[in-house]
């Protein structure tokens, strides 16, 4: 085929997703200033219980809020997996791969489930803690936004984990040799030579991370449990339940703003960085 | 060899502890929810007190498990179109995206990746208010349009890398003696990309398997999946056999990331 008439093969992908992805969306944009599912007629109330009621407000920020501490807690761990990936044998590194992928590949309902074994009563930590003797009553953890949080960082760590090792499988081991005999430090050389490879890696790793967590429906649910709000669940209940599809539109798009919102500044963050 | 002072091998010593916890934390969970699904006991005691094959039988018995298996059927083959149309779009899509050096390409990629930042529960609900606006009930073909929407950036990057491998010389002799298109496709080009395309349609399946957030809002009591029917087995009462189900899922993945892997190297591939 002529290179000028190669883009008709992208043809049926972008119709299928105008059709089946921008017309949704648009549609939700609009239902979210009418007064009704039918758009009978237009009106912003949907928008004002929104943003200008508190106790909405606050599920946004606990919102953010999670998906940031998921965030920078998968990064605490997937890092120095990384990095140990980086100078491992190729049985190692095969091992830490397979790990990365596997929980990938178990369903996000099975990992929420494992959680709760491990998070409950009669659980993984509490038998632990109370057979050293460190407590006596078991810790309440289900329904707890740190349980939620030690259990986003498994579910969501393959996300930040992969496109790390990607970015640093670029960096050349003589390169860390270099800076070693050339008298830098670990530290140094982590800070001067890796961390700069890693970033790009990094930066689209807590964006998927940041989006993945902050709309988890059904581990927000059932590890955080009811005390806790947040914006998937309100939309989905207001959805669902309650039958105000202006409103749970109207919060479909905010949790969609704030998403994109961290998305593009972390994007402008790592350009930045790339050129400085 | 670096010679290491004091204070690098205590921050070596610091990542390898955080490298182990991340590890432990990786794959602890797999190893728990296995393990648990055979426990004798009804609660959900870590480490169980004895071990039977109780709740897999349980899972099993085609009466009382019907609805699982009715949601499983239903998941399973929607997962399998969703792969099929989502791999057909994109690789045509990833084809025309590597041969071009238009602009237009890399705006394109950008559009079609949107699907993987845009929170899933909003296109869920997007999808829903666009099914019933046009008056269309629930049904395993309007699942296998939204998965297919939600899995076709995965098949398109992994397919895109394959292409962009590909050497035009190549096509261009094939068209030389007289090949057209598609006896070029089907006889060079597809060869030569099929890891990647394999891959993205192993990744296609297993999102459409997993998703949740179209699935919450685009099935039904007739058109159930199973990750929503063993949630609402979470939710309502502690089902043991959501364990032996986890279990089944979790051995099914093993597998097909072995296959897949011994096929198509599929591990590098998705950090690649």
């Amino acid at each position: 085929m002529a290179e000028g008439g190669i883009w008709r093969l992208a043809l049926p992908l972008a119709v299928a997703q105008m059709l089946f992805f921008a017309a949704p969306l648009l549609l939700l944009a609009a239902t979210s200033v009418a007064t009704d599912e039918n758009l009978r007629d237009w009106s912003l109330r949907a928008w004002r219980d929104t943003l200008g009621d508190g106790f909405h407000i606050e599920s946004v920020l606990n919102t953010l809020r999670l998906g940031a501490l998921t965030v920078l807690a998968t990064a605490l761990l997937a890092v120095p997996l990384a990095l140990v990936h980086l100078v491992a044998g190729p049985a190692l590194r095969r091992v830490i791969l397979i790990a990365a992928v596997l929980p990938l590949l178990t369903s996000v309902v099975v990992r929420t489930f494992a959680w709760i074994v491990i998070l409950g009563r009669e659980g993984v930590i509490n038998a632990t803690l109370i057979g050293m003797g460190v407590v006596t009553a078991p810790v309440p953890l289900l329904q707890t936004e740190h349980g939620l949080i030690i259990a986003l960082t498994q579910i969501e760590m393959p996300l930040m984990l992969l496109p790390l090792l990607a970015a640093l499988a670029r960096i050349d081991p003589a390169l860390l040799d270099a800076s070693a005999s050339l008298g830098g430090s670990l530290a140094r050389t982590l800070w001067k030579v890796v961390l700069p490879m890693a970033l790009p890696g990094l930066i689209a790793g807590a964006t998927l991370v940041f989006a993945s967590a902050s709309t988890a429906f059904i581990s927000q649910g059932v590890i955080g449990g009811g005390r806790l709000n947040y914006l998937p669940a309100l939309v989905w209940q207001n959805a669902m339940v309650v039958f105000d599809w202006p409103l749970a539109a109207a919060m479909a798009i905010t949790l969609m703003g704030s998403v994109l919102m961290v998305a593009g500044a972390l994007s402008l963050l790592g350009q930045r960085a790339s050129h400085a | 060899m670096h010679r290491f002072t004091g204070a690098d091998r205590a921050l070596a010593l610091l990542i390898l502890a955080l490298a182990g916890v991340g590890f432990l934390i990786l794959v602890g969970p797999v190893v728990v929810v296995l393990v648990t699904s055979f426990t004798s006991s009804r609660a959900l005691q870590f480490p169980p007190p004895g071990f039977t094959l109780q709740w897999y039988r349980d899972l099993f018995d085609a009466e009382r498990s019907a609805q699982i298996h009715v949601a499983a059927g239903n998941s399973l083959l929607v997962a399998v179109l969703t792969a099929v149309v989502a791999t057909s779009l994109s690789t045509a899509a990833a084809l025309a995206i590597a041969r071009s050096r238009a602009t237009w390409s890399k705006v394109a990629e950008g559009a079609f990746m949107a699907p993987l930042v845009l929170p899933g529960i909003a296109f869920g609900l997007a999808a829903l208010m666009f099914f019933s606006w046009l008056r269309q009930p629930p049904s395993l073909a309007l699942l296998v349009a939204g998965h297919a929407m939600i899995a076709a950036p995965f098949a398109l990057r992994t397919v895109g890398a394959s292409a962009a491998g590909l050497d035009p010389a190549l096509l261009e002799s094939s068209a030389a003696l007289g090949a057209g298109p598609w006896r070029t496709f089907r006889r060079v080009t597809l060869p030569l990309i099929m890891p990647g395309v394999a891959a993205g349609a192993f990744l296609a399946f297993v999102s459409s398997l997993d998703n949740v957030p179209v699935s919450l809002f685009l099935s039904s009591a007739q058109t159930d999946m199973l990750p929503i029917r063993l949630w609402g087995m979470m939710e309502t009462a502690l089902d043991v056999r959501v364990a032996a189900a986890s279990g089944v899922l979790v051995a099914l993945a093993f597998v097909l990331l072995l296959a897949m892997d011994r096929a198509v190297g599929l591990a590098r591939r998705m950090s690649g």
